[in-house]
């Protein structure tokens, strides 16, 4: 890898330049890119017996980047992490971390991870634990500062087994953060954490991506997704949906949601002009529209007696399913 | 924020030149694997407890006679073979199984600190089983043991550890972590019958007589009651060759399935 002391780093500069990189990984990529580039999958394939987890997946991680990596169960989220960590090899194609290989120390050095770990060894003190793991890494984050970034505070002394399951979390999230990680790999990670837990943890995703570090994330609240991440990355079946900042995953399906209770039959509703689909939900309806205010409009003449009105930005939730084939509102066929 | 990354780089290699830290994450990781182990009841109750209490039991019944200084021996390998089992077999099985290996794995520590401390912490509870069932042979079971040989009786059981350590990576990868403790103790309790941990192999069926030599845990117990002199002194070559053997053997076949679980993982 090219050391261009120079390389931007400013992250839209990195979006803007992404589809090039992204979507001809063969092709060389610019040498600006390259520099900023923290890790890279190249048409990786990993099988599983007969079974195809991914089927030559390209991604890229930017510098000070906050990648999320969406996609129903079986997607093969979790085997994407597992390739970038090193802990499996590609059936084919190319893992880099960091310019190398990752399975070599000098890569493992620099990133960090929180995996889906069912259980820590239970007898140890938190204090043990982050002081076992910091001991691996030769420049580790000092003992307290892991303590408040990952918000263990008062629990030091505690044995792992003791703690609640979101007090757990956090332990290995501190421990994702021992090394002072330039690159840290997040699966999961707020499952199970309380409301404020979880936004705790938010910021301190938003401060690591603050100060130059990159993060890759696997989540299934879509929420946070969309509350973290600069980039979305949908992958389904081991292939490449669709990438891009929440926003523009969310344009993917077409025009607004409006929520109401009304007496109007399915038939008018869905003739109404821009309205692209309709769905039950309770007592409601739910109409996605291109143009809300023109069938909010009518809908409001016709039915006096309408009530519950809500209109909103069709959530990333239903651009996920859209594009995963859920069941949900669908964009039209092009 | 780019010169930051470039110092990173270059400083990489260097660190790794550093002969110490390798060693230093060894003791550390020993440290707590020690520390985990004995705060873990379970386990260090099971694994120390229970030949003490079996010695309380047996070794007081026969105060004095030489069956008091034969369970000494006995004993002590019972207690280096189940704490090789439990300790590796159990724990590292269960470690696979719960993603806590996977976690190790990514990060930097060095394979074998982990591995090292689990070999090392099964040798430290030999020697602890090893002394306490001496300390309380000689006073409560009425048997006189010498220094040296209380000493070699000691050194025997470090040394035993690692081929049923070994032992205890292969079936590490063997056993479904769920009946982990159930299927070990299929392995060694009749193991430990059969090869004299706890009465002579001379009382029992012939047919048992016939195939113990063939048990790896025989020639550790006639390796640890010749130290004690409750076995013939002869032949120590053979039996060491085969625990060295047994080391080779099982390592090879833990080997083996490490890299085909790596492999459909």
């Amino acid at each position: 890898m090219s050391m261009t002391l120079s390389a931007p780093l400013a992250a839209p500069a990195h979006r803007a330049a992404a589809p090039a990189g992204v979507l001809s990984p063969s092709a060389a990529a610019p040498s600006a890119v390259a520099a900023s580039c923290v890790a890279t999958l190249e048409s990786a394939v990993k099988r599983y017996g007969k079974t195809e987890a991914l089927r030559g997946l390209d991604l890229t991680l930017r510098r000070g980047e906050v990648v999320a990596l969406l996609g129903p169960n079986g997607a093969g989220k979790t085997t994407t992490v597992r390739l970038l960590l090193g802990l499996i090899s590609p059936d084919a194609g190319r893992v880099r971390v960091l310019g190398r290989d990752p399975r070599t120390t000098a890569a493992r050095t620099r990133i960090g991870a929180m995996l889906q770990v069912a259980r820590v060894p239970e007898a140890l003190l938190v204090r043990e634990h982050i002081a076992l793991f910091r001991s691996y890494y030769p420049h580790p984050l000092a003992a307290a500062e892991v303590v408040t970034r990952a918000g263990l505070e008062g629990l030091e002394g505690r044995r792992f087994g003791e703690l609640s399951g979101g007090q757990r979390q956090r332990v290995l999230f501190g421990l994702a953060l021992c090394g002072d990680p330039d690159l840290v790999f997040l699966d999961e990670p707020t499952v199970g954490l309380d409301l404020q837990s979880r936004r705790r943890l938010w910021e301190e995703v938003r401060a690591l991506a603050a100060r130059g570090k990159s993060v890759l994330l696997t989540t299934h609240y879509l929420e946070e997704a969309d509350a973290l991440a600069n980039r979305v990355v949908v992958i389904d079946k081991g292939r490449l949906l669709r990438e891009g900042t929440p926003a523009e995953i969310r344009h993917g399906v077409s025009g607004r949601r409006i929520r109401c209770v009304t007496r109007l039959d399915a038939d008018y509703l869905s003739a109404l002009p821009s309205v692209t689909s309709l769905q039950r939900d309770r007592e409601a309806v739910i109409i996605y529209a291109e143009r809300p205010e023109e069938v909010v409009r009518r809908v409001l003449l016709e039915d006096d007696s309408l009530h519950g009105l809500e209109v909103a930005a069709a959530p990333l939730e239903d651009a996920f399913l859209a594009l995963t084939g859920g069941d949900a509102h669908q964009t039209q066929p092009e | 924020m780019s010169s930051d990354t470039l110092v990173n780089t270059l400083a990489t290699p260097v660190e790794s030149a550093d002969a110490l830290r390798p060693l230093r994450i060894l003791l550390k990781e020993t440290q707590y694997e020690l520390a985990g182990r004995m705060r873990t009841r379970a386990y260090s109750l099971s694994v120390i407890g229970l030949p003490v209490m079996f010695y309380l039991l047996f070794g007081l019944a026969n105060r004095g006679k030489p069956a008091a200084l034969y369970l000494v021996a006995g004993y002590t390998c019972w207690g280096v073979v189940s704490a090789c089992l439990f300790g590796i077999g159990l724990t590292l099985a269960l470690e696979r199984a719960q993603g806590w290996l996977d976690l190790k794995r990514a990060s930097p520590m060095p394979r074998f600190a982990y591995l090292g401390a689990k070999v090392a912490s099964c040798a430290a509870f030999g020697l602890i089983i090893a002394i306490v069932l001496i300390l309380l042979g000689g006073s409560l079971g009425g048997v006189t043991i010498t220094a040296g040989r209380a000493a070699e009786l000691a050194a025997i059981a470090v040394a035993g550890s690692i081929p049923f350590a070994a032992m205890g990576f292969f079936v590490a990868y063997l056993v479904p972590p769920n009946s982990g403790p159930g299927i070990i103790n299929l392995i060694y309790l009749p193991l430990s019958f059969a090869s004299g941990f706890w009465m002579p192999v001379s009382v029992l069926p012939h047919w048992l007589q016939v195939v113990a030599p063939a048990l790896p845990t025989y020639h550790l117990a006639q390796i640890a009651l010749a130290a004690v002199g409750m076995a013939p002194a002869s032949g120590m070559a053979l039996h060491w060759a085969v625990l060295g053997g047994f080391t080779v053997l099982m390592l090879a076949a833990a080997w083996i399935t490490f890299v085909r679980s790596e492999a459909n993982s």
